[in-house]
């Protein structure tokens, strides 16, 4: 071979469909003839931002305990959901309650979950689905794992993992990647880019143009898509999934987006981010856009809004009255699940538990 | 039955479980084509195919994270970090996932899995190649660490512990790999997990050990036997959750105990099993509790090692100091 003969190369393309005021701006994918879905994916993205809305306040007035908003994230997380099979596996991070709604989870799992319960992890209508991960990158190379025991088993289902910006510069997003691409997984990765990983911006984290690229060196391929846009994010992903399937292997998909909220309860993002980037990020955040389409093709009004607005309203008040009303776990809990059965050296101390609780009360 | 080494039982206890079961699935760095580098696995790719048999890339959080996922996805992995020196890169995945899936879920997920790898020094091996971690690992609960001293009991173990509904941590003390030759039955019976072994009665004195520190263990008892001294060997066996009752029944008896291991002192096993002595019977012991261990330095490079690892006159010398009170 010539010295200076370019030996690889590679080329992301961008996605978008839906523009941040709701015209398009790229062929519309073919599901959208099924305009009852279109609704249905709205009225998601709503459902999940009136939870989130409702468990910041719930932090703020000492209901529960830190909480990570997806304020900004719903395309994506809806988008992903939607286009996933029931039997498919999902592993998330920890901010991805879109997916988890569309999937089944009950908004009063993930209550309990945040509000220090572990029963919120008990998913009843996806119960292959892992619980939130919280430890950066850690859910990367289980789902490699999930992805090649389906394979072994040839099965025809897939695994969906989300990582986000942060959780790329962690070795675990490679080394699941790799694996990924040695085997031809059945695995489809989203990066949610939303920009901020606590307060250090994607700039400060990658001098990489994009993070799609970052599945190039896995010899996966890789996309990446406006995350707002809640018609792109389906359809790419469903794409993905459906390749994956069939036996074509693994798929990287760069959701862009934007953390419109503090990184969890806990944060103050003013002390990092401008004022007039969040502004900008508002202006094209996901809702808005996906109900000015909707409305331009006659699917939606404002009537349609307030009663979705108030079912939304009444299905999380229900969902906290329940929460509220849930008593906590036995200190028994503690021990009966590290074992299928609890060994005698820990008898003693579960009974000490007992005993000390029962005092405290 | 046929007489075998320790690395050898181990194989055939994979290929039994193998053949039993088909969602065993071996997987590791070198498992495969080249039938892990000491052998333990060797012929498994051949005889049951690549599917069964996978080469891992070469990362060990990834192996233990996939393991992880295999097992909540239905399947049984049995997986081989090389040398227990390369365990911390994995130790994420097994403190914060593997050890917790269950309790996490409150049961939905599970963590049927068996992690083996290599443990402890006195092979020549290079650096990062001769460490004995299992401290790190015992202080995860949701975890059950097991550790044989013998072919029969590497055999019988290992098949407890893939058939364990929970992660098994499983170490191969490297001296014994090759150490003797034993007969063992090829028969799938599995010898209990959460049991200590007594590998000899006695009267006078209990010492508590485990992995290949049992056969040092063993010897001095034996040279102290034309002493007239009696020494009971309680092999630990299972590290995690340990048996205490054994123990304890043992010192009750005795009034005596030295407890040996390999792995450094400070915050090894045997403090804990020195503080549950003391707590549960103080006034059952005629003398002060002894330890003799690795020292709390850096395990050496190879000239030393055998400086570092309490060999019989140490054993001997902890014996009598204890005899002494």
């Amino acid at each position: 071979m010539r010295s200076g003969t370019v030996v690889a190369g590679f080329e992301i393309t961008y996605r978008g469909c839906l523009a941040s005021d709701g015209t398009l701006c790229g062929p519309l994918p073919a599901f959208t003839d099924d305009t009852e879905l279109l609704r249905q994916l709205y009225r998601a993205m709503v459902r999940a931002r009136v939870f989130d809305t409702k468990a910041v306040n719930l932090q703020r007035t000492g209901k529960l305990g830190t909480y990570p908003s997806c304020l900004g994230h719903e395309a994506t997380h809806v988008g992903v959901g939607s286009a996933m099979r029931a039997e498919d596996v999902l592993f998330t991070v920890y901010r991805e309650i879109g997916t988890k709604f569309w999937r089944g989870v009950d908004m009063l799992d993930v209550l309990l979950y945040w509000g220090g319960d572990e029963r919120g992890t008990n998913y009843r209508r996806t119960p292959q689905d892992f619980p939130f991960c919280v430890p950066i990158a850690s859910q990367m190379p289980q789902a490699a794992g999930a992805a090649l025991a389906i394979q072994i088993r040839g099965e025809p289902r897939c695994v969906l993992v989300f990582i986000g910006d942060g959780g790329t510069s962690q070795g675990a997003c490679y080394e699941a990647l790799n694996l990924a691409g040695v085997k031809q997984l059945p695995l489809v990765c989203v990066i949610v880019n939303n920009r901020w990983a606590i307060s250090v911006p994607v700039s400060a984290q990658t001098a990489a143009q994009t993070l799609a690229q970052k599945a190039i060196a896995a010899g996966i391929p890789a996309c990446q898509v406006d995350g707002n846009d809640v018609l792109i994010v389906r359809e790419t992903v469903a794409q993905a999934l459906e390749r994956a399937r069939g036996g074509g292997g693994p798929t990287v998909i760069e959701a862009l987006t934007y953390r419109l909220s503090d990184h969890t309860t806990s944060d103050d993002a003013t002390r990092y981010r401008a004022a007039n980037e969040v502004e900008a990020a508002q202006r094209i955040e996901p809702l808005a856009r996906t109900r000015r389409f909707l409305e331009s093709r006659g699917l939606w009004n404002e009537q349609a809004e307030a009663e979705l607005r108030r079912e939304c309203g009444e299905a999380v008040d229900a969902a906290v009255k329940q929460y509220l009303a849930t008593p906590k776990q036995s200190t028994d809990s503690m021990f009966d699940f590290l074992y299928a059965q609890l060994p005698p050296a820990l008898r003693g101390q579960r009974e000490d538990a007992r005993r000390y609780s029962a005092l405290k009360t | 039955m046929g007489k075998m080494t320790m690395v050898e039982a181990i194989n055939m206890a994979h290929a039994w479980e193998m053949a039993q079961d088909p969602s065993v699935i071996v997987l590791g760095e070198d498992v495969g084509t080249n039938g892990g580098v000491f052998r333990a696995t060797a012929g498994l790719q051949q005889r049951f195919g690549k599917q069964r048999v996978q080469d891992t890339p070469l990362a060990e959080g990834l192996i233990a994270g996939a393991a992880i996922g295999m097992a909540a996805g239905g399947l049984k992995p049995v997986a081989e970090i090389q040398f227990m020196g390369f365990i911390y890169p994995a130790l994420d995945q097994i403190a914060s996932h593997m050890a917790r899936l269950r309790n996490r879920t409150r049961g939905r997920l599970t963590c049927p899995l068996v992690l083996r790898m290599p443990h402890g020094g006195g092979i020549h091996a290079p650096e990062h190649h001769s460490e004995s971690l299992e401290a790190l690992l015992c202080h995860h609960p949701g975890l059950r660490v097991v550790c044989p001293s013998s072919p029969a009991r590497a055999y019988g173990l290992l098949l407890a512990a893939i058939r364990d509904p929970d992660p098994v941590i499983f170490l191969e003390p490297v001296r014994l790999y090759r150490h003797a030759r034993q007969d063992v039955e090829d028969d799938g019976r599995a010898l209990p997990i959460g049991h200590c072994i007594t590998l000899r009665p006695g009267t006078d004195l209990t010492i508590v050990t485990w992995g290949a520190l049992t056969v040092d263990c063993l010897k001095a008892a034996e040279q102290m036997s034309p002493e007239g001294v009696s020494c009971e060997v309680i092999d630990v066996s299972t590290l995690a959750p340990i048996d205490f009752d054994t123990i304890l029944d043992s010192v009750v008896r005795t009034g005596r105990l030295l407890i040996v291991h390999e792995a450094v002192r400070t915050a090894g096993l045997g403090a804990e099993i020195a503080a549950v002595v003391a707590e549960e019977a103080l006034y059952d012991l005629e003398a002060p509790i002894r330890r003799v261990t690795g020292y709390d330095t850096i395990m050496p490079l190879y000239r030393l090692e055998h400086d570092f690892i309490p060999g019989v006159a140490r054993i001997l010398d902890g014996i009598r100091a204890t005899l002494s009170v």
